[in-house]
């Protein structure tokens, strides 16, 4: 005999649950979670670095940071914050709530104004994977295609923030800076966009003034 | 690859139903939203490898696609909108609500016994 059992559970049900449960913590506590998505080397840790230097003197911070492997990027980014851990995945191509759990054990959240969260260099993977976080950035640089939304539309769609990096290089690229624009809006129609540069500072200002408006009033 | 994870996580919850439900595995039916981050390709060949040692040695994979499927908050026209293009035809509201295309989901699981 045959039967049919209905399951109807959700696949990353577990992901998803350990995520809720992060995201209630992060808001107990106060902190302002924001994770970062892109692909290899599109400039996360040198954004990253040269935004918690700004955000340094009058906010406190900590930063997680995915890579495959290497404590590279962690020790770059402790050159502007003194809580950074490093998460090496070894083949694992995203970070999942289960890393950030774990990698988080013995910080006092309530001591942090933002927790920083940068995952691996991967335009597909971490896109099902909820961490937690209150905002997702994800960036596309100026050396990249205009069209890459349009090719990763699932990481552009779970995003609430784009930000296009080395907007220095724009020219020597031929960068198209309007049908970027125009490619993440169709994908993710209202979403807001920013340009950026970590080396001139250029959009920096602006991108500050938008993690400091997430801030929960004081 | 991500999908090898999410194979083992399906295996997981496949193995914690038949527990309960005695008898052989004939078939399982799972739903991957075409934005869901997940290719039904690659999950297939996933599936292939997270299976091997277990007892779904036999068991057919049947993946249903599933279309973006969302709402417009401005005129209440429903459609189907191809993933690079969301808005609304209706009357150009770009920002749409997601009803359907999100999912990934184990569905069911047809069982011999
Ligand atoms: N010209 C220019 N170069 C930049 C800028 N931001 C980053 N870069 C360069 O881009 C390269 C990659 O930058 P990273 O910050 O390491 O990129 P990432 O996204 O962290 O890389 P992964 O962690 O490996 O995915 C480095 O050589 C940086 O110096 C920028 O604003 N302008
Ligand atoms: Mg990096
Ligand atoms: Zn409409």
């Amino acid at each position: 005999m045959t039967r049919l059992v209905e399951v109807r559970s959700r696949i990353l049900k577990e992901n998803d649950v350990l995520a809720r449960g992060l995201r209630d913590r992060f808001q107990q506590a106060g902190v302002c979670v924001i994770s970062f998505v892109s692909s290899p080397g599109s400039g996360k840790t040198t954004f990253l670095e040269k935004l918690m230097f700004r955000l340094s003197p009058r906010h406190r911070i900590a930063a997680l940071v995915g890579d495959l492997a290497t404590e590279n990027d962690a020790a770059r980014l402790s050159r502007a914050c003194t809580q950074v851990r490093q998460i090496t995945t070894g083949t694992i191509c995203h970070l999942d709530a289960k890393m950030i759990d774990k990698a988080l054990e013995g910080w006092r959240l309530e001591d942090l104004d933002f927790l920083f969260i940068e995952n691996v260099g991967n335009l597909v993977c971490p896109s099902g994977y909820d961490l937690g976080e209150q905002v997702r950035v994800v960036l596309l640089s100026a050396t990249e295609g205009e069209d890459k939304p349009l090719k990763y539309p699932t990481i552009f769609n779970t995003a609430d923030v784009a930000l296009i990096t080395k907007i220095d290089l724009a020219a020597a690229a031929e960068f198209d800076r309007e049908a970027a624009h125009r490619s993440i809006l169709s994908v993710r129609p209202g979403m807001k966009v920013l340009e950026v540069s970590a080396k001139t500072g250029e959009g920096m200002d602006e991108t500050e003034a938008l993690f400091e408006s997430l801030l929960a009033p004081a | 690859m991500h999908e090898l994870s999410i194979a083992l996580s399906m295996i997981e919850q496949i193995e914690e139903q038949s527990a309960k439900h005695p008898g052989t595995v004939r078939s399982v039916q799972v739903k991957v939203g075409v934005l869901s981050g997940v290719d039904a390709e690659a999950l297939r060949f996933a599936w292939e490898l997270a299976r091997e040692g277990t007892d779904l040695a036999a068991t057919l994979l049947e993946i249903e696609s599933v279309p973006l499927l969302v709402r417009c908050p401005a005129c209440g026209n429903t459609h189907t909108p191809d993933i690079q293009s969301i808005l609304c035809p209706r009357c150009i509201t770009p920002e749409q609500d997601i009803l359907a295309g999100r999912e990934l989901m184990l569905v069911s699981l047809e069982i011999d016994s």
